[in-house]
């Protein structure tokens, strides 16, 4: 183990003063009812449930619990605001509006970061520097695309579908709400949003921005609630296409739904990357990488990489100094500027988390997890990682959502290959080598839509992001990201 | 048929194409494809599940080659077959007569599935320009996307016309790189297995495309729920079979391409966007630095 003997005593050694983030800006409603219309009304069925603070398990606030009533209003209302007003409007003053929505995040971006990390629990450094910033910037590039909509399909007139049900996960709240709006209202459609249970406050934050942006009423309206109000929104025959982030499993309950009627559908699911790290690789910074790679947002990221494979010949170098780097990584308050890692989302996916840990154990795999405190209250899971895990084990193929990397060697680059792609998923992927052929061969290779050399989990308006196989049907993002909310004609 | 003639013509055993080869149905079954003058025109292999199965099997095998065969070569296998397929005009023209078309129809059909070859061999090394991109990301990256072949794909070829329709629908997805199982039209499946004929003499590396004959009502399933097909085109199918297809389909979340009621024979029903399809796009990262 060469790193061990250089192995520095991190906890209690190094401290540091608390760097909380102001949250006295904030403001957030006890109640929220239904944004439907253009404005907050009460669910009709009076139905509400709380949304909790993870770090502290504290109520935020009551939000509606959406009926299939409540969905049958914000799909009349968005159908009327598409046949009324939307499609009418000039897709260069389409454009405009959208543009303010960016522009209104921007001005709102701090307010935007602190709701997001109270409500879902990812450190502020992340929720102010990667979700907040890439979902305003989201807005802006989609706006753009509004009147230039020609000009992405040779040789084909386009249209907008009409009504889009948009359902998002509790992972990245905002940005995936930014991701689905954005195009879907640049390419003329108007939209029912859901928001995941856990985390529906930026959505509905958003809707303020939406209101004051001057959006005409029922272009995006925004219901609440679980997954009885997203099947609700599937089975609605106004809505003419569904997009939906999350898990595979529902991502597969969805396509049967759909199946039979003329409903478009994109679906980005779940993955299991793996992360590849050749022998002539840049060590120092792939370890960076991996950690980027699986402890971004306690590692509730579809496309995380966790999965590492690592060359035989640095192996134990690489888990040596993965050890070290992990030892550095301060869990704990999501407000607190110095966090690595936030809270775990909900009581349900800790459940799920800890679940692995002991299943990982269970199938004969090593498990290791730093050390540290972590607070008393909420729910928390130190960085961790397995090795001695055969390509079978479930810890190996299915996806565990959480700060839990599974790490397995190769010899050759065919075995790193075949390994790679060898699981149903097929949403990301990562390669790290000093070496250009060797890279763009790899690259080639993986059966993944979204593939890192040298780098993970970057993420870009302008950059198209969605899976093979089992990870998903269709692109989000960039030029590609507009196909989905558009019907093709002649 | 051939009247008077004191020789007795040589009829054709209408068998299946897997992998290269043209065996019969493992199952040993047929049916009958009749006509009202002359009865009996051939015994078609009523494929079964295994067959599916095994066509499957050897499309997988050859689809990472024929991926990385390069767009240049690929565009020039099916130029070949428009070749191969331009030297039997008249034997294809005759066959679909047989099988029920009128002579002057049928000898168009077979002279737009020709040119349709040739529309699709010109995309090969086009189409990647048309519908990938650079990404200007605000991030020190280079990031490009590009199309990468779905993988394997089921083919469910509409019943007119009858070669034509299996060529517009064959051709974007092996130009794309895709393998196929092919399954032919229940009305006129002559011609595919007589294409299957021209495919072989093309240079298309065996279990590029396979070809089965049967009925689509039994056979459907058995594409639609196999877990190693990445899509599934499907031409002129019913409501109900559509959501039997994307029920099953939902399994390993295959890509389901509808195509309802398209008029083959129309200039405008060619289109790269039907290579876009069964390719998936996939979207890399290369830093830039030192």
């Amino acid at each position: 183990m060469a790193g061990s003997e250089n192995t520095l005593a991190f906890d209690g050694g190094w401290q540091y003063d608390p760097a909380p983030e102001s949250i006295d800006h904030v403001r957030i409603a006890s109640r929220y009812g239904l944004f439907i219309d253009g404005e907050f009304v009460q669910p009709e069925r009076g139905c509400y449930c709380d949304t909790l603070n993870p770090a502290t398990e504290k109520r935020l606030a009551r939000v509606a619990d959406a009926s299939v009533e409540d969905v049958d209003k914000a799909v009349a209302a968005a159908q009327k605001a598409y046949s009324g007003v939307w499609a009418r409007t000039k897709p260069a003053e389409r454009g405009k509006y959208i543009y303010r929505i960016a522009r209104m995040i921007q001005e709102r971006a701090r307010e935007f970061a602190a709701i997001e990390s109270l409500d879902g629990g990812k450190p502020i450094r992340e929720s102010r520097d990667i979700d907040v910033p890439l979902a305003a910037a989201h807005f802006f590039y989609y706006a753009g695309w509004a009147d230039k909509l020609g000009y992405a399909f040779p040789g084909r007139r386009v249209k907008p579908l009409g009504v889009a049900g948009q359902i998002i996960p509790w992972n990245f709240p905002l940005l995936m709400a930014a991701w689905k709006l954005a195009p879907a209202l640049a390419c003329g459609n108007t939209v029912v949003l859901k928001p995941a249970e856990t985390t529906p406050l930026t959505a509905l934050k958003l809707a303020e921005v939406i209101v004051d942006a001057g959006l005409p009423p029922g272009v995006v309206n925004v219901v609440t609630g679980a997954g009885d109000t997203g099947a609700a929104i599937v089975a609605h025959p106004d809505v003419n296409k569904i997009a939906f982030t999350g898990s595979t499993e529902v991502g597969k309950i969805i396509q049967r739904a759909l199946a039979g009627t003329n409903k478009s559908y994109t679906l980005e699911l779940g993955g299991k990357a793996a992360n590849i790290v050749f022998a002539d690789a840049a060590i120092d910074q792939a370890v960076e990488g991996m950690v980027n790679g699986i402890f971004l947002n306690q590692g509730h990221v579809c496309c995380a990489g966790s999965r590492l494979l690592l060359q035989e010949s640095v192996a134990d170098e690489v888990v040596a100094k993965l050890k070290d780097r992990m030892a550095t990584l301060i869990v704990g308050d999501p407000l607190d500027k110095n966090t690595d890692i936030g809270a775990i989302n909900s009581k349900k996916q800790f459940d799920k988390i800890e679940a692995y840990l002991k299943l990982g154990q269970a199938e004969g795999g090593t498990l290791h997890q730093a050390g540290g405190r972590v607070p008393p209250q909420g729910y928390w899971c130190r960085p961790a990682f397995f090795t001695g895990v055969a390509q079978s084990n479930r810890v190996v193929q299915e996806e565990i959502f959480g700060p839990v990397l599974a790490i397995q060697t190769f010899r050759t680059f065919d075995e790193a290959l075949e390994k790679a792609n060898n699981t149903p998923y097929g949403l990301s992927g990562g390669v790290w080598t000093d070496k250009g052929a060797k890279s763009f061969r790899m690259t080639q290779g993986l059966r993944a839509g979204v593939v890192w050399a040298n780098t993970f989990n970057k993420f870009d308006p302008t950059s198209p992001f969605g899976g093979y196989k089992e990870s998903g049907v269709g692109r989000e993002g960039g030029l590609h990201g507009l196909e989905p909310y558009l019907q093709p004609g002649a | 048929m051939t009247g008077a003639t004191d020789r007795l013509p040589v009829a054709k055993t209408y068998k299946i194409y897997i992998d290269g080869r043209f065996p019969r149905t493992e199952s040993g079954r047929y049916f009958a494809l009749e006509d009202e003058q002359s009865g009996v025109i051939a015994n078609v292999c009523r494929a079964s599940r295994k067959d599916c199965r095994n066509a499957v099997v050897a499309a997988r095998q050859a689809q990472p080659g024929w991926a990385t065969v390069s767009a240049y070569r690929r565009g020039q296998i099916v130029y070949r077959i428009a070749e191969m397929l331009e030297g039997r005009r008249e034997a294809f023209a005759a066959e679909l007569e047989r099988q029920g078309s009128p002579a002057r129809q049928a000898a168009e059909e077979t002279d737009a599935a020709i040119d349709r070859l040739i529309y699709f061999a010109g995309w090969a090394d086009k189409y990647q320009q048309v519908f990938s991109a650079v990404n200007p990301v605000s991030s020190s990256h280079f990031n490009f996307s590009l199309l990468e072949p779905t993988g394997v794909v089921a083919l469910l070829v509409p019943d007119k016309p009858g070669l034509l329709g299996l060529i517009a629908n064959l051709a974007p997805a092996i130009v794309g790189g895709n393998t196929l199982v092919v399954l032919a039209s229940e009305a006129r499946p002559l011609s595919a297995v007589s294409f299957a004929e021209v495919l072989h003499a093309a240079d298309v590396p065996s279990g590029v495309v396979n070809i089965l004959t049967g009925f689509r009502a039994e056979l459907t399933r058995h594409f639609a729920s196999h877990m190693d097909v990445n899509a599934i085109v499907v031409c002129d199918a019913g409501r109900e079979a559509r959501q039997e297809i994307q029920t099953l389909a939902a399994e390993n979340l295959k890509r389901v391409v509808c195509r309802q009621r398209t008029d083959w024979s129309k200039p405008d029903s060619a289109t790269p966007y039907l290579i876009r399809d069964t390719q998936e796009v996939k979207t890399t990262w290369h830093p830039i630095g030192i």
